[in-house]
């Protein structure tokens, strides 16, 4: 078990971090100017016209350097090579799986892609229809995604629950260097896996349903405020409470 | 021009004077985006899922996502009663309103994918393929769907052989009375633009109208969609502040 812990935090500090305060970044909208002359660079979420870098996108702000780009604020999720996310079955085939990650198109999980010995005759003894899994995202072809289990934390999921947030709001989730689900963690004394994908797995160490829950409310509490300050510590003491209630009872 | 002639439209505003716009964005829960937009008494509101999966299978198309709308009156929306359900008349708005908003989305890269834009109008006072448009606008904006820019749309018309910038009910059924007989004397121009480019994207007629008319309203529905365009902005980047 405790193994387990150490993997999921590792897998963590590779994904997408906070790097800025947002309350600096501008919010853009479509076709706005975001930046004028050669010496800027469009990247993701604008385009070029001209000397003009405009925005496509509806999001904030990012300007690094020469590069230009919009984070954005909403949206369904775009799967994008090396994401962490996690996945439904919704079909076994005879050289691997179809999964579900919530994006436009269906992913698939071929058995070249995971670890250890598979019996190719009957896949559904490793993973079968509406099994959860942890995976990530080998590469993005113009009409499928294709996923790997080839790496360390990477597992399918049993038992605990599955919250589903926006995928916007996954970098607040984890916070900067994954400060914010680590609180969530500690206090409530529950293993969490964030996917990129807006997919959030928490199961308690305890087997206590109601100490998932209130994880699952504090998640609930960073999606609806994520523009607050110290948002951390505000979940933190909003955990602590929950917890002496439960305590209590 | 006196105060009198000023004072001529049946709600008392200036010819060039927009009916209250209300604009909001994220009211529905479960889709990717949504928006809500009113001019005065019509109010429509816009949900988008997608870019997904387009089912049936013989209706994607390989080389780029596409964009489907769907308009529709709630039944309670006008004094009589609509039959719900899709119509001659929605079908037609359904089809002008994904050619209005076609032109600015980039969804080149989803290829055999669906964006659904769903308009529905809860309160009709004329003019609401404008305000659906401006709300499914804000409502693609909202679901992160990449866009060149957004749309603004306005109606303008004649009353008798004045033009004014987004008519109500009221001056949509102006009529005067010739030889005893009462005829139809109002034009209804919808008219959508893209708020950067100014590039006209939907321009449909009702009634009738000689070109130099025309011209002048399309001016004047140029500097309208201008505001609304702006409201739109502001209505997106309003977001932070809550």
């Amino acid at each position: 078990m405790k193994k387990e812990k150490e993997e999921t935090e590792e897998l963590e500090e590779t994904e997408q971090e906070i790097t800025e305060k947002d309350e600096k970044r501008e919010v853009v909208v479509p076709g706005e100017v975001i930046a004028t002359g050669k010496d800027f660079l469009p990247g993701e979420g604008t385009r070029k016209e001209g000397e003009e870098i405009i925005a496509s996108k509806f999001g904030l702000l990012e300007k690094t350097d020469r590069l230009v780009k919009v984070i954005p604020l909403s949206g369904a999720y775009i799967p994008r090579a090396g994401n962490t996310v996690i996945g439904q079955i919704v079909d076994v085939s005879f050289n691997g799986w179809m999964i579900d990650v919530l994006a436009a198109h269906q992913a698939f999980l071929p058995v070249m892609e995971c670890f250890g010995y598979i019996n190719k005759k009957d896949l559904t003894e490793v993973y079968t229809f509406n099994d959860l899994i942890v995976t990530k995202v080998r590469a993005v072809k113009p009409r499928s995604v294709e996923l790997t289990m080839k790496e360390k934390g990477l597992r399918k999921l049993e038992g605990g629950m599955l919250v589903k947030i926006n995928p916007t709001r996954v970098p607040r989730i984890i916070g900067r260097a994954g400060s914010m689900v680590k609180t969530i963690k500690d206090e409530t004394r529950c293993n969490i896996i964030v996917g990129q994908n807006g997919l959030v797995w928490i199961r308690s160490d305890e087997n206590d349903v109601e100490k998932e829950i209130t994880a699952k409310k504090a998640i609930e509490l960073i999606v609806q405020k994520p523009f607050h300050e110290g948002l951390t510590e505000k979940v933190k003491e909003f955990l602590q409470e929950e917890i002496k209630k439960l305590n209590k009872q | 021009m006196t105060k009198e002639e000023k004072h001529k439209r049946p709600d008392g505003r200036d010819i060039e004077e927009l009916r209250k716009i209300e604009a909001k964005v994220g009211i529905i829960k479960n889709a990717d985006g949504s928006a809500l937009f009113s001019f005065g008494g019509s109010t429509a509101i816009a949900a988008v899922y997608g870019p997904r999966t387009l089912h049936p299978q013989h209706l994607q198309n390989p080389e780029t996502g596409i964009l489907r709308c769907y308009y529709d009156m709630t039944p309670f929306s006008v004094s009589e009663r609509k039959r719900p359900g899709p119509n001659r008349r929605s079908a037609e708005i359904s089809y002008v309103t994904m050619k209005a908003l076609e032109p600015v989305l980039q969804i080149e890269n989803f290829a055999n994918t669906v964006v659904d834009c769903y308009i529905m109008i809860i309160q009709a006072d004329a003019s609401t393929r404008c305000a659906g448009i401006n709300a499914a606008s804000l409502a693609l904006a909202n679901a992160g769907v990449p866009m060149k820019e957004l749309v603004a749309a306005v109606s303008i018309g004649k009353t008798g052989d004045k033009i004014v910038v987004d008519l109500s009910k009221e001056e949509e059924d102006f009529t005067i009375i010739k030889d005893g007989k009462e005829i139809k004397a109002a034009t209804d121009i919808p008219f959508a633009i893209l708020s950067k480019s100014e590039r006209i994207s939907l321009l449909q007629l009702d009634g009738k109208i000689n070109p130099e008319d025309l011209k002048e309203a399309i001016t004047l529905a140029k500097r309208a969609c201008k505001k609304i365009a702006e409201i739109q902005k502001k209505t997106l980047k309003k977001i932070k502040e809550e």
